[in-house]
């Protein structure tokens, strides 16, 4: 049982921090604002360039094929220097990992790793949220193609994405869980229609809904067989419940850091409410930190995902609200023209953190029957 | 970096929680069973773990706060009413003071409010220490201060005085409250110290998360087989959310008590504190909820003596407590992160 480095993590420690020196973009807090989501695909291009990112993904899929636990060297080393956190793409990538034929992992995977192609993810619907399997979009088969209509929403970052992962119906007559089919969506195309959300914190470059009317995608873009859509979808929620998988430690710790330096430099205005909020904050990312190094290592045997992802999805959840807890009480709520209001963009966008990826009640109902084998009603 | 347990570590934990199943308690009545409680302890004897942390052949202790910390969840979450912390503190202070082990039952002298080791002032020790999971223990480790050097002596403890935790009893310095330095030994500085007190922490911890584990199982059992309008009150979301939320509170506390017990012999001593410090603070704050909800779930139960439910929320108490709760623990994250106090990590 050992938190400390081999020889080798050592050494990769090292030169990460080195590069990292010379090559922080110094984005805003994440999710604070349009220029972070502008800024971001270059930092995404960067880091892979450089060797950092998709370290534990394997080498055909354009990573590393090094051990699951260097992916907490990273975050460590992001939140010590200051940097944005890494890219958050690691549950498409097992997705297509696990459900994609040889020929879909090798046209779209190197894009999605380095960062060059830009995707979203089409799964919830106005009347299929918590429900997903409800979904309502609909794929006809046309030759060689299909025809793709439907509305989207919650679609994150969908006005800069190459592709959309839509999950859609392909067999109405199957039960419900069972007629639905994944595609890789090219969206650049007339029949797509954007309509971007604003967020309560003001931003208007991560949600979207998105129209599909008759968009059209190759049958080759199917991911896994007809009908597979529903297990893919829930190989990609699971991974997307995973903080290690997401690299929110480094995106946690980083505010946590940030917030600590406004308090050191004005000591005088922070009274012990506020340092509590934040002693809080620092606990819970500590914690996470902990926590994903040690779902990291049982995964040295290889990966698995099951029910526990709902419990790293809650202390995830609880770390990002504690967080935000602490960026309202130490950033205040002072209009934009008196004070930066990026803290309180911290403190609103937090609350998307229990309902994105699975609402919180979502996860204590698979908690509760999944491990701990409560009886249904 | 891979915190999965060694081989070992996994044999140790099973031995551990073999003898805290079979021995420990399963009933509020079983604390009357004297019998029982001579059968743990001398399991407990007879395995060593008290002598973890006792100077082995090399100088350094016999074992990491790793496997102590391994025993203490076992021990907790089976509610073993058999001394462990407090035998383990004291091994551990005589092995940095360079004296030889007890020949005899230990444990140490708290202050009143459990936060740290007494010191007796000229040589008297105060009269409100409080000796922790004293069964048994005739004496108890105090720091003494030698003309401005801490040593350690030993003070004569009185009868037990119960306390909150029906599983490890507390003792009070008996009516000569003289601390007897020892002849032998060395002074302990801050470093040896901060360590001790993150051991401190790292052990309350894992012992926490042990009784989290064993009260959650007690509600998630209780849930099962508790019928109400015909069917069991498991199956109702209230009940089912409630539940939920306390296993993740106890996944958290078992990520971040893992790595505090790692860095009490793998960090800087002053890396380690802060690592306890955050560890317990969350533990501490995790432990009182679960157990809470493991008594609400019990329903009018839960609120009864007879229901262990009120076992594990006081052995939570107590190890909340030790070596400082939520709040000092709290502080000392701050000072840690450079926006605490001016005096220091402590």
């Amino acid at each position: 049982m050992d938190f400390g480095d081999s020889p080798d993590e050592g050494a990769f420690r090292l030169r990460l921090r080195e590069w990292l020196a010379a090559n922080n973009p110094g984005l805003p807090p994440s999710s604070t604002a349009d220029e972070y989501w502008a800024g971001q695909a270059a930092w995404h291009q960067t880091l892979y360039d450089a060797g950092f990112f998709g370290l534990s993904w394997p080498v055909e899929a354009g990573g590393h094929g090094l051990p699951s636990v260097y992916e907490v060297i990273l975050d460590e080393e992001l939140i010590a220097a200051g940097a944005p956190p890494r890219p958050s793409v690691g549950y498409l990538v097992q997705g297509l990992l696990e459900h994609g034929n040889a020929d879909v992992r090798q046209r779209f995977l190197p894009g999605l790793v380095s960062g060059r192609d830009r995707w979203c993810q089409g799964f919830s619907e106005p009347d299929a949220g918590s429900d997903l399997a409800s979904l309502r979009t609909r794929a006809v088969r046309e030759g060689s193609e299909y025809v793709i209509t439907g509305h989207k929403v919650w679609t994150s970052y969908s006005d800069q994405a190459d592709w959309c992962l839509v999950l859609a119906r392909t067999d109405p007559d199957a039960p419900k869980h069972r007629g639905i089919s994944a595609f890789v969506v090219p969206m650049r195309q007339a029949a797509i229609e954007q309509r971007p959300l604003t967020m309560i914190n003001g931003i208007t470059r991560e949600f979207g809904e998105v129209i599909f009317d008759g968009a059209r995608v190759d049958a080759a873009n199917m991911i896994g067989e007809p009908g597979e859509g529903w297990r893919l979808a829930m190989t990609i929620v699971s991974h997307e419940r995973e903080p290690g998988e997401l690299g929110y430690v480094g995106r946690y710790g980083k505010l946590v850091k940030e917030l600590a330096q406004i308090v050191r430099g004005r000591p005088a205005d922070f009274g012990a409410e506020q340092r509590r909020d934040l002693a809080w904050a620092m606990v819970e990312a500590e914690m996470l930190r902990c926590h994903v190094s040690r779902r990291l290592s049982d995964r040295l045997d290889g990966i698995t995902h099951g029910p526990e992802g709902s419990v790293d999805k809650l202390l995830m959840t609880w770390t990002e609200q504690s967080v935000g807890h602490a960026a309202l009480a130490i950033g205040g709520i002072a209009p934009a023209a008196v004070q930066d209001d990026t803290w309180l963009r911290v403190y609103l966008y937090s609350r998307a953190q229990s309902v994105m990826g699975g609402t919180s009640q979502i996860q204590r109902n698979l908690i509760a029957g999944r491990i701990l084998e409560m009886p249904t009603a | 970096m891979d915190v999965r347990l060694s081989p070992e570590q996994v044999a140790l934990r099973d031995s551990a929680a073999q003898v805290a199943g079979r021995l420990g308690l399963h009933a509020v009545a079983d604390l009357d069973d004297t019998e029982r409680a001579a059968k743990l302890d001398a399991a407990v004897s007879a395995s060593g773990w008290r002598e973890l942390r006792a100077e082995s052949d090399d100088g350094g202790p016999w074992a990491s706060a790793v496997e102590v910390a391994v025993v203490a969840e076992e021990l907790g979450r089976g509610l073993a009413d058999t001394p462990f912390l407090g035998p383990t503190m004291a091994a551990d202070l005589r092995r940095l003071a360079g004296l030889a082990p007890a020949t005899a039952a230990e444990t140490v002298l708290l202050t009143s409010g459990l936060g740290d080791i007494a010191e007796a002032v000229v040589g008297v020790v105060p009269a409100d220490g409080v000796a922790v999971d004293a069964r048994g223990a005739a004496t108890a480790l105090i720091l003494v201060n030698d003309t401005g050097r801490r040593r350690l002596g030993e003070v004569a403890l009185g009868a037990d005085a119960a306390g909150v935790d029906l599983t490890r009893p507390a003792s009070q310095p008996g009516s000569v409250r003289t601390a007897t330095l020892f002849e032998t030994g060395t002074p302990l500085d801050d470093e040896a110290l901060t360590r001790w007190r993150s051991l401190g922490l790292a052990v309350a911890c894992a012992d926490l998360v042990g009784v989290m584990r064993g009260a959650l199982n007690l509600a998630a059992d209780y849930a099962r087989e508790r019928k109400q309008y015909g069917v069991p009150i498991g199956s109702f979301q209230a009940v089912q959310h409630l539940l939920a939320d306390a296993l993740v509170l106890m996944e958290g506390s078992r990520s971040i008590a893992l790595h505090a017990a790692w860095a009490v012999d793998a960090v800087s001593s002053r890396e380690a504190l802060a690592a306890a410090a955050a560890a317990k603070a969350y533990c501490a704050r995790a432990a009182r909820s679960v157990c809470e909800t493991v008594i609400q779930v019990h329903g009018g139960i839960g609120n009864t003596w007879e229901c262990l439910a009120h076992v594990f929320l006081r052995r939570a108490l107590l190890s909340s407590d030790v070596f400082g709760g939520v709040g000092v623990n709290l502080e000392r994250v701050l000072v840690a992160h450079g926006v605490g106090g001016t005096d220091g990590l402590r």
